[in-house]
């Protein structure tokens, strides 16, 4: 088998876990989509569209990747990025970089797969600049084997310019958490805003530590770190929202729900830093078991307790 | 206690009453059909207080029952009850629903027998759409019940079907998509909770409407209120203070009573409040 035989074998196996994510597999061969698709440390396939530039670096363990939005460029279609180890073992470090230009507008759907994970550790390390008045959407979500032997840590340092608008959310809730350490830091300048979504659910021993921080540096600019995880069996999580309101007129708040069940911990620490008398940020945070009234009313319409919890958690993590 | 019984009470703002239930023309059709709910000497006690005392009720299949109270008299703890909510068991008596003693059984159980309540202030549920929420309820869901269902609430199918049942609705829309998947589960006892109460809910008229559509397709009514203005509604009337039912029969006379003689209590602490439902697990 020679290399290009190899590669599109393997090209195929991460379309093919990418599907199992939840991804559509026909953006890979449309011409008119952006995508990156990135198994181990190898590049399989890159995909640039007009007024995007996607660069990547094979590494010993992973990828260095970088991402531009040309300035005033508003990029029709969402931009698929495909990372992943199908293995059982092994290590992946994505240290990528994007530059959302001036006024740009563009959305990213990341689909991480590790279907077959026991000994797996993946590391997304991003910096993101968003410029002046740009838009940036970024979905990511997860699809793990039921091993539970994937160590997950997502870490991104995001820097919004005046104006700029930075949207994430955050999905592991297909499969076993494993260990998840998120680590979201957003400074966001003058009118600028910052929206983090984060949601999981942990069961087995799975563990979950979610931290969001939003410093809202400049005049007016908001921001909002939200969480939603659901916790089972002897699953841990921890979730530390963090808003600053550092300028005048900052508006921030942080919303934290953890659904608890069977022997599961879980915890909230929601911080709310104010240095700016006109700044306002606000905070709520609900841990426990399934919301009484939520579920007797399901149950008053014939499901089960089980199957009233299940609608209840997935609505809050697909919602 | 068929088809008459005689209630005596001891509330002081009412003169001690021996009521004689006369049946009427609805009356005597829903004897021919039987009794769908008995409850029969039924109390709740908490920390050593009743809340719900000697509570006798029969309510008669295929009709509308109203239950008139003031706010805090125990109306909502005695629909509780009978769904049988977490903290709701009662401490004597039994509950007797389609011939079948369902005191003990659970929610879901009580729910698949045919015994629903719609809430007086439903929840939000985050993520689940307002299709699908009605949908959990039906046997063999379908869109054109759905459709229906809405629309007999006077909610747009196409506006409402794909929205969320979270915050975003204000209360009285919740309370619409509430009675609509009431109405499209066709219990055979719907309890309705305060259809009237909130702001933003349907009209005195549309609720009647929507309660005739109900009894039209057999299911019997159990409905709850504090306005003496839904009585005509009914077909019978019970009226509830302290716990307590200390009269039941026509409505009119019923309603003529409450209006009357009822007033707010200040003698005795309201029996429970709405709130007090979250705390009882």
């Amino acid at each position: 088998m020679n290399a290009t035989n190899r590669f599109a074998r393997e090209f195929e196996a991460i379309v093919k876990a990418y599907e199992m994510a939840g991804g559509d597999p026909a953006v890979f061969r449309s011409p008119r989509i952006a995508s990156l698709v990135v198994s181990g440390s190898k590049v399989l396939g890159a995909n640039e569209t007009p007024g995007i530039h996607l660069e990547a670096e094979e590494l010993p363990s992973g990828v260095r990747a970088r991402v531009m939005v040309e300035p005033g460029v508003h990029i029709e279609y969402p931009v698929h990025l495909c990372f992943g180890v199908l293995p059982k073992e092994g290590v992946q470090e994505i240290h990528s970089q994007f530059e959302i230009g001036d006024g740009a507008q563009v959305a990213f759907l990341t689909h991480c797969t590790f279907p077959n994970a026991v000994k797996v550790k993946h590391v997304m390390d991003a910096r993101i600049r968003v410029g002046k008045g740009a838009l940036m959407h970024y979905a990511e979500s997860h699809y793990h084997g039921e091993s539970g032997g994937i160590e997950v840590i997502s870490k991104a340092q995001i820097e919004v310019e005046e104006g700029g608008r930075y949207i994430s959310g955050f999905e592991l809730t297909h499969g076993r958490v494993g260990k998840l350490e998120f680590d979201y830091v957003v400074d966001v300048a003058a009118r600028g805003v910052a929206e983090l979504t984060a949601k999981a659910y942990g069961y087995g021993d799975d563990e979950i530590v979610v931290r969001e921080t939003i410093r809202l540096n400049g005049e007016r600019a908001r921001g909002m770190a939200k969480s939603r995880i659901a916790v089972r069996d002897r699953a841990r999580s921890e979730v530390v929202g963090t808003t600053e309101g550092n300028a005048p007129f900052t508006r921030g708040h942080v919303d934290c729900v953890e659904i608890v069940r069977d022997n599961a911990v879980a915890n909230a620490i929601p911080v709310v830093r104010v240095k700016d008398p006109t700044a306002y940020i606000t905070h709520e945070a609900a841990i426990g078991t399934v919301n009484k009234k939520e579920l007797e009313t399901l149950m008053a319409r014939g499901l089960s307790e089980e199957e009233a919890v299940d609608v209840i958690i997935k609505g809050m993590l697909e919602g | 206690m068929g088809n008459g019984f005689a209630v005596a009470h001891k509330n002081p703002l009412f003169m001690l009453t021996t009521i004689k239930w006369k049946a009427t023309d609805h009356l005597e059709k829903g004897i021919k059909m039987g009794i769908i709910l008995s409850i029969e000497n039924l109390w709740l006690e908490r920390e050593g207080k009743a809340i719900l005392r000697r509570v006798n009720l029969s309510v008669q299949q295929g009709t509308v029952h109203c239950l008139l109270g003031r706010n805090g008299s125990g109306k909502s703890t005695l629909a509780y009850t009978l769904i049988g909510s977490r903290g709701y068991v009662p401490s004597q008596g039994r509950i007797v629903f389609d011939g079948k003693d369902i005191t003990h059984l659970s929610i879901t159980d009580r729910a698949r027998l045919g015994l629903t309540l719609a809430w007086q202030e439903p929840a939000r549920f985050e993520g689940i759409r307002v299709g699908d929420y009605i949908a959990l309820g039906m046997k063999e869901p379908s869109r054109e019940r759905i459709e229906e269902a809405l629309r007999a609430v006077a909610l747009s199918p196409a506006e409402y079907l794909h929205r969320t049942v979270n915050e975003n609705l204000s209360g009285g829309e919740r309370k619409r998509i509430e009675l609509a998947a009431v109405y499209a589960m066709r219990p055979k006892l719907a309890i309705l909770d305060e259809p009237d109460s909130g702001i933003d809910v349907l009209s005195l008229d549309d609720i009647a409407r929507l309660i005739r559509r109900m009894t039209e397709e057999g299911v019997t009514v159990l409905l709850i209120t504090h306005r003496d203005e839904m009585v005509p509604v009914a077909d019978v009337a019970s009226l509830i203070c302290e716990g307590e039912i200390i009269r039941t029969g026509d409505p009119r006379t019923v309603r003529e009573h409450y209006a009357r003689r009822c007033v707010p209590c200040k003698v005795a602490e309201p029996v429970e409040t709405v709130r007090d439902y979250e705390r009882y697990q």
